[in-house]
């Protein structure tokens, strides 16, 4: 209690006054600490209020066009959203909103890129965690981090300019844009979280399990698969979790190295267009208010949705963990 | 091992195959870690070979002229420069308090739970997604239109969760006894966070701000629709080159040039989208060595 300090008064200075100031307002202080502390809440509802907010009109066919009076438009045929492979959203005559073929664009993607990602991030990881030592250990965790560092704009560059030309020249395909180099793309923009989190899960594996391992006469490989993969699986499951994520929610990447051509994906040489680059590529275009615009918005609360049942599931597996450690 | 004499330490048939089966995953999973990192630094050399006419001081300092074909980067590299400040600014603060709250006053109960949970989500929303997010929050509803101040909020947002997370992390870090003994001082509880939490917990904090910076800076589909823009004239010289847009002025920054050039304007030298790829990860290079200079001092200092 600041009130019973003894107050000498050579002890009075500038400093001294500021501090009691400070000190003074500890209870606006903990109160603006408790604000932010609840921010994430906040933000994760506005998020989703917002964006829902603007797709609203298309589901219910109600536009509020101020002043509280509400107007009648269009509603959107969301079996058709949901089923039709077909987007055309500026045709003169029917538009027409269906985003199948781009829902399989992404997942395409994305599966290409795990296929890719997972074996390489996993060996990744489990040389990092069980056999590398000391320097060599720092050295390649900073050099994976730096690929976590590159931003997805740069990615999405490389696979314009360096893996276009390369796949055009190995598979004689006329253009090189398609799932394959956006999945590769993909692939090395995931592994810095997949090998991060499954070497955290690694490593919460009590030394005792190895060193058990090894008394049984297992080799390290033996300690690592039958020992460290089944009491790490929940972390690496996750971690594959979390790399679906992001190849989910992946913008410019596969904006620039898809092709971007709605289409329903047959073989991995096929361009696509996937949720994320329908988006970024259109609502510069569509008109405030107008059902493209409103459809857009609804691609995005189709992508919040998948991605935080994603991270949600993440999570569970991951506090499994946790309460198992502690039983 | 048919040797005259038993040996019972000699290595039998089985533990000499186990011994290669190590040896040869060993070998595998570092070739794997190298798939991933080789084709990264070939890309690094790529890049800033074909840059490499392109780069000199005049490329930074000259605005971009004649449709891109011409000058340098200066805009939009003090444009990314105002929009990490700008978002900074407002999530440094933020993000740095929430830690506090979850680190020192949460309990653990369902809310800090929920909170945790939110964070966790809030970094795993699609980039584009908060895009969206800015569009229909700050420039339409809060009425900003599209500036730099909407971009910063959203990059704002979207940065939120790591801080939250490594200052969480660095105050965690921070040994229980620290706090007991500033409270039996009588110390109330925000005065120990000032005085022995957070000094003691700083260059962890700054090393999750810094790659926050990174990440914000390189950040593309938030500010797509919320200010970024292809070209503004803005002057080569003097205050108005350094500090070119108002918090309401449309910006243009260096992760939206480079997707401009690459993919929607003819006529734009290679070197010149070389350059500002190799200039984007630079910087990020840049800023990186710097968190982990901040790691490696953070590791020297620790005296507990």
């Amino acid at each position: 209690m600041s009130e019973t300090t003894p107050t000498v008064d050579s002890d009075f200075s500038l400093r001294r006054g500021i501090q009691k100031v400070v000190d003074f307002m500890e209870p606006a202080i903990v109160g603006l600490i408790y604000l932010c502390g609840w921010s994430a809440i906040i933000f994760v509802m506005a998020i989703f209020f917002f964006v829902f907010k603007e797709s609203l009109p298309a589901i219910t066919g109600i536009e509020e066009i101020g002043g509280g009076v509400d107007a009648e438009v269009e509603k959107l045929d969301l079996v058709e959203f949901t089923t039709s492979p077909k987007w055309i959203p500026e045709s003169a005559k029917k538009p027409t909103f269906g985003i199948l073929a781009l829902m399989l664009g992404t997942l395409s993607v994305t599966v290409l890129s795990m296929v890719i990602a997972v074996p390489l991030g996993l060996g990744a990881a489990v040389y990092v965690s069980e056999f590398a030592k000391g320097k060599s250990r720092e050295i390649l965790k900073v050099l994976i981090e730096l690929l976590a560092a590159i931003p997805s704009v740069v990615w999405g560059f490389i696979g314009l300019v360096v893996m276009n030309p390369m796949i055009v020249d190995v598979t004689g395909e006329p253009v090189g844009l398609n799932i394959l180099n956006a999945g590769i793309v993909l692939a090395l923009m995931s592994v810095p979280i997949i090998v991060s989190v499954s070497e955290d899960a690694l490593r919460a594996v009590p030394d005792s399990f190895r060193e058990a391992g090894i008394a049984l006469g297992a080799n390290r490989w033996e300690m690592v698969y039958k020992v460290l993969f089944p009491a790490a699986k929940n972390g690496l499951l996750a971690a594959v979790l979390l790399g679906i994520g992001r190849g989910i929610g992946e913008t410019m990447a596969v904006l620039m190295c898809t092709g971007h051509s709605v289409n329903m994906p047959t073989s991995i040489f096929d361009p696509v267009r996937t949720l994320t680059a329908t988006i970024a590529a259109e609502l510069g275009e569509a008109v405030r208010g107008d059902m493209h615009y409103h459809t857009l918005f609804l691609i995005g609360v189709v992508l919040f949705v998948f991605a935080f049942v994603i991270n949600l599931t993440a999570d569970l597996i991951v506090k499994g963990i946790k309460v198992q450690g502690n039983e | 091992m048919s040797s005259e004499i038993n040996n019972p330490f000699a290595s039998t048939e089985q533990e000499h195959r186990g011994k290669k089966v190590e040896l040869l995953v060993k070998f595998c999973t570092l070739a794997m870690t190298w798939l991933l990192i080789i084709p990264v630094l070939a890309i690094i050399v790529f890049l800033v070979y074909k840059a490499w006419p392109a780069l000199s001081i005049e490329f930074l300092l000259d605005n971009p002229e004649k449709k891109m074909t011409a000058g340098g980067i200066w805009g939009p590299l003090i444009g990314t420069f105002f929009l990490v400040l700008v978002s900074l600014i407002i999530a440094a603060p933020t993000g740095i308090l929430a830690g506090v709250y979850l680190n020192e006053f949460a309990r653990d109960n369902w809310v800090t739970r929920f909170i945790n949970l939110a964070v966790v989500n809030l970094a795993g929303v699609p980039s584009i997604v908060h895009g969206l997010f800015g569009l229909g929050a700050f420039v339409y509803f809060l009425g900003m239109d599209r500036c730099l101040l909407a971009a910063s909020c959203t990059v704002a947002v979207m940065t939120l969760p790591v801080i939250i997370t490594s200052t969480k992390e660095a105050l965690a870090s921070v040994p229980m006894s620290f706090r007991v003994a500033c409270w039996n001082m009588g110390a109330t509880k925000w005065q120990t966070i000032r005085t022995i939490v957070l000094p003691n917990s700083i260059s962890g904090i700054l090393t999750g701000v810094i790659l926050q910076v990174a990440r914000a800076a390189g950040e593309t589909a938030p500010i797509l629709f919320t200010g970024a823009m292809i070209s503004s004239r803005i002057a080569d010289s003097g205050w108005d080159a350094m500090v070119p847009y108002g918090l309401d002025d449309r910006f243009m920054a260096l992760s939206y040039h480079l997707y401009i050039i690459s993919t929607q304007w003819q006529n734009v030298p290679e070197s010149f989208k070389f350059g500002t790829a190799a200039v984007m990860i630079g910087l990020v290079i840049a800023v990186n060595s710097l968190s982990i200079g901040f790691r490696i001092y953070l590791r020297a200092r620790k005296k507990w």
